[in-house]
């Protein structure tokens, strides 16, 4: 199987993808490739998944390939765990973030610690996809993102891509890890846009953020649907003459704290974003990065734009919990003119 | 519903066959077996209190009453299932073929212990309560879909019922039909709490209902009875029919651990006319011919020889080594990890 670089991505085959269908696609290759690959969720067989991540797949595949489970989170976890460490490559799918709870032990006790407990000898290479956030008018529970629950426990990765061909190369190479990720997909963009995602296989790094937009005087640190409103606000700020720059953040463990190091020296100023409650949210791992990498080139203190410390609200007010354009603006503003 | 699901025993407290389904199967090869491994563990439990007691091993969850229970399931595997034992299950997966040396370390604080000689599928013990019963339905599974005859056991208590993971594991299991024993070792107590305020219902078994699979009720203390009931399950397993659920009814006839203190919630005199499971078999071996004083003197003295060569290679392992505490989190350590330790070596080297 080739892999390809991001460099060299003029040269392949395409297609025009959702980021939905990035990731359909993703799993369809993961299956096709190695038997060992095994789906398991609550409605993604017959059903295709609720978002139709897994449409059409257990048709193509069969039902013992892409299983549709009881509804059973906890059951689907720990099983996956049994399975990955028998020999087979579990994508297991919580069909939203905020349903993942009844999980959390497995995943905190036994999917992130089972290597440091067992010394290496058992392993759980397995991917949790989860979709998340707020901001599409879900039932109240539906909109979590709750990233640094799972950033904050030792023993697995979690990635948050923003767009389609992130979306497809992080759940590969999500796959090919060695142990347990949490691929976070934001539900925002799973349809937002379409772009052109090469048709075969290819990995986007796991610890690589991604400079999505070039600028000198403040970095604007993302990912997930808020590079969308990074985006916005960036475009705004230019009207005024200031110029942004975009890091799109991709794995939230382990951090690339290089791009945030250069980007926070080069520009001197930062806002951190996320639509995460703010205390104990992983903007203040960020202000720690920048702190430890950048500390001495500041002009500003850092500025956190995020969710409150609240429950994400019923969806006739989640616009006020979200973090929107204007509040990044006046977070930008309030780092320049400081 | 205590009457469905009546006490199968074998043997009865005086050492009689009061069963003879299995009579054809027992034999002397097998009577000592089972006699020597309970024998072993038992050593070896009492050895760890005491050695918890001068200071040489940490906090020790002792199964002293439960080595009917726990060597006549494990002798019931083959080399190539899995095993899916809690922090009291120690006595069944010694007999499966964890090393001995390794089990003290792992009550002496080492991650080591967790680690199971090569070829032999046994997890680190499940410490929360229940979460390894779908450990064992997910191996299970991955059994099936690989198409061998092998299965997995999952061990766990009578509070372990009373978990979420209990239903989401024997559901799982159940659906989707894998080759799994469920062996539960009810014990009386989940530390202080005794099975009727665990739950409304007079026994583990019944709960198979809820499944629609096999639920069997035992003697726990009858050798016999759990080594032959426990193949039975396996066997069904294997060939294709799905999971049992078996309730051993036993008793923890010490602590829950070296810091409890039973005598705060147990009745003075309760279980004292329970029949130690070892006396039992005793009686039986006298009474049909097995016993042999020359062979229990040898056994012993081969069992106490062991036990104090455990000791001694646990107490001479090499010494933990800090780098341990961070080289077995990822496969491959991520930056920020490999930077912590690097600042801490440094800072001990400066100490």
């Amino acid at each position: 199987m080739t892999q390809m670089k991001e460099s060299n991505r003029e040269n392949v085959k395409t297609s025009e993808m959702t980021m939905i269908q990035a990731i359909n696609d993703g799993m369809r290759l993961l299956l096709e490739e190695d038997s060992r690959t095994i789906i398991l969720g609550e409605d993604i067989g017959k059903n295709g998944g609720v978002f139709r991540a897994t449409e059409g797949l257990q048709e193509q595949f069969g039902a013992h390939r892409v299983v549709d489970t009881p509804l059973s989170e906890s059951g689907i976890i720990g099983t996956s765990i049994g399975l990955a460490v028998n020999g087979f490559k579990p994508i297991a799918e919580m069909q939203f973030l905020g349903f993942i709870y009844p999980a959390y032990e497995q995943i905190m006790t036994h999917v992130s610690r089972l290597r440091m407990r067992s010394m290496s000898r058992f392993t759980v290479p397995m991917v949790i996809r989860a979709p998340y956030g707020a901001g599409i008018r879900a039932p109240e529970i539906h909109s979590d993102s709750t990233e640094s629950l799972f950033t904050h426990m030792p023993g697995i990765k979690v990635v948050c891509p923003s767009n389609p061909y992130d979306a497809k190369g992080l759940l590969i190479a999500a796959m090919e890890d060695p142990d347990p990720v949490l691929v976070l997909e934001t539900m925002k963009n799973y349809r937002s846009k379409r772009e052109e995602v090469p048709v075969g296989k290819y990995t986007v790094e796991i610890g690589k953020g991604k400079i999505v937009r070039e600028g000198t005087d403040v970095t604007l640190i993302a990912w997930g649907a808020m590079i969308s409103v990074a985006e916005k606000a960036a475009e705004q700020a230019q009207q005024h003459g200031i110029s942004c720059e975009i890091i799109d953040l991709r794995t939230l463990y382990p951090i690339d704290r290089d791009i945030i190091a250069q980007s926070v020296q080069k520009t001197t100023r930062a806002v951190i974003i996320h639509e995460a409650h703010q205390t104990g949210g992983l903007g203040n791992d960020l202000v720690s990065i920048i702190n430890d990498t950048a500390f001495l080139y500041l002009r500003a203190p850092i500025e956190r734009v995020t969710g409150f410390d609240v429950p994400v609200p019923f969806f006739t007010l989640e616009e006020h919990y979200l973090p929107t354009p204007a509040r990044v603006i006046e977070g930008i503003e309030k780092v320049v003119h400081f | 519903m205590e009457q469905n699901y009546p006490i199968k025993r074998i043997i009865d407290d005086t050492g009689m066959i009061v069963d003879a389904s299995f009579e054809e199967q027992i034999n002397e090869k097998l009577v000592k077996e089972l006699y020597y491994n309970m024998q072993r563990i038992r050593t070896y439990d009492r050895k760890s209190i005491n050695l918890q007691r001068q200071g040489r091993l940490g906090t020790y969850a002792p199964f002293e009453g439960q080595e009917a229970a726990q060597v006549g399931s494990a002798l019931a595997l083959q080399a190539d299932d899995w095993v899916f034992p809690t922090y009291r299950d120690h006595g069944a997966t010694l007999t499966f073929g964890k090393s001995m040396a390794r089990t003290f370390l792992y009550w002496n604080g080492r991650v080591e212990g967790c680690i199971p000689p090569t070829g032999r599928n046994i997890f680190p013990p499940a410490v929360p309560i229940a979460t390894q019963l779908p450990h064992a339905a997910g191996a299970a599974w991955a059994e099936k879909l690989k198409g061998t005859k092998n299965a997995s056991i999952a061990y766990f208590g009578d509070g372990a019922t009373s978990e979420g993971d209990f239903h989401e594991g024997l559901n799982f299991a159940s659906v989707f039909k894998v080759p799994v024993v469920f062996f539960n070792q009810n014990n009386g107590y989940a530390i202080s709490v005794p099975m009727e305020k665990q739950m409304n219902s007079a026994t583990i078994a019944q709960k198979s209902v809820a499944y629609g699979i096999p639920g069997i009720r035992i003697d726990g203390n009858d050798c016999l009875a759990v080594y032959f009931e426990t193949k039975k399950a396996f066997e069904h397993a294997r060939n294709g029919h799905g999971p049992t659920l078996i309730e051993a009814v036993t008793w923890r006839k010490g602590a829950h651990t070296t810091a409890d203190d039973p005598s705060k919630y147990r009745p003075d005199k309760q279980g004292e006319n329970i029949v130690d499971p070892m006396v039992r078999m005793e009686l039986f071996m006298k009474n049909y011919g097995y016993w042999d004083e020359k062979w229990i003197q040898e056994m012993t003295d081969k069992i106490i020889r062991e036990v104090e060569s455990a000791v001694e290679e646990m107490e001479n392992f090499p010494a933990p080594n800090v780098e341990d505490v961070f080289d077995h989190v990822f496969a491959e350590m991520p930056a920020q990890l490999a930077e912590q330790k690097e600042a801490y070596l440094a800072h001990l080297e400066r100490r």
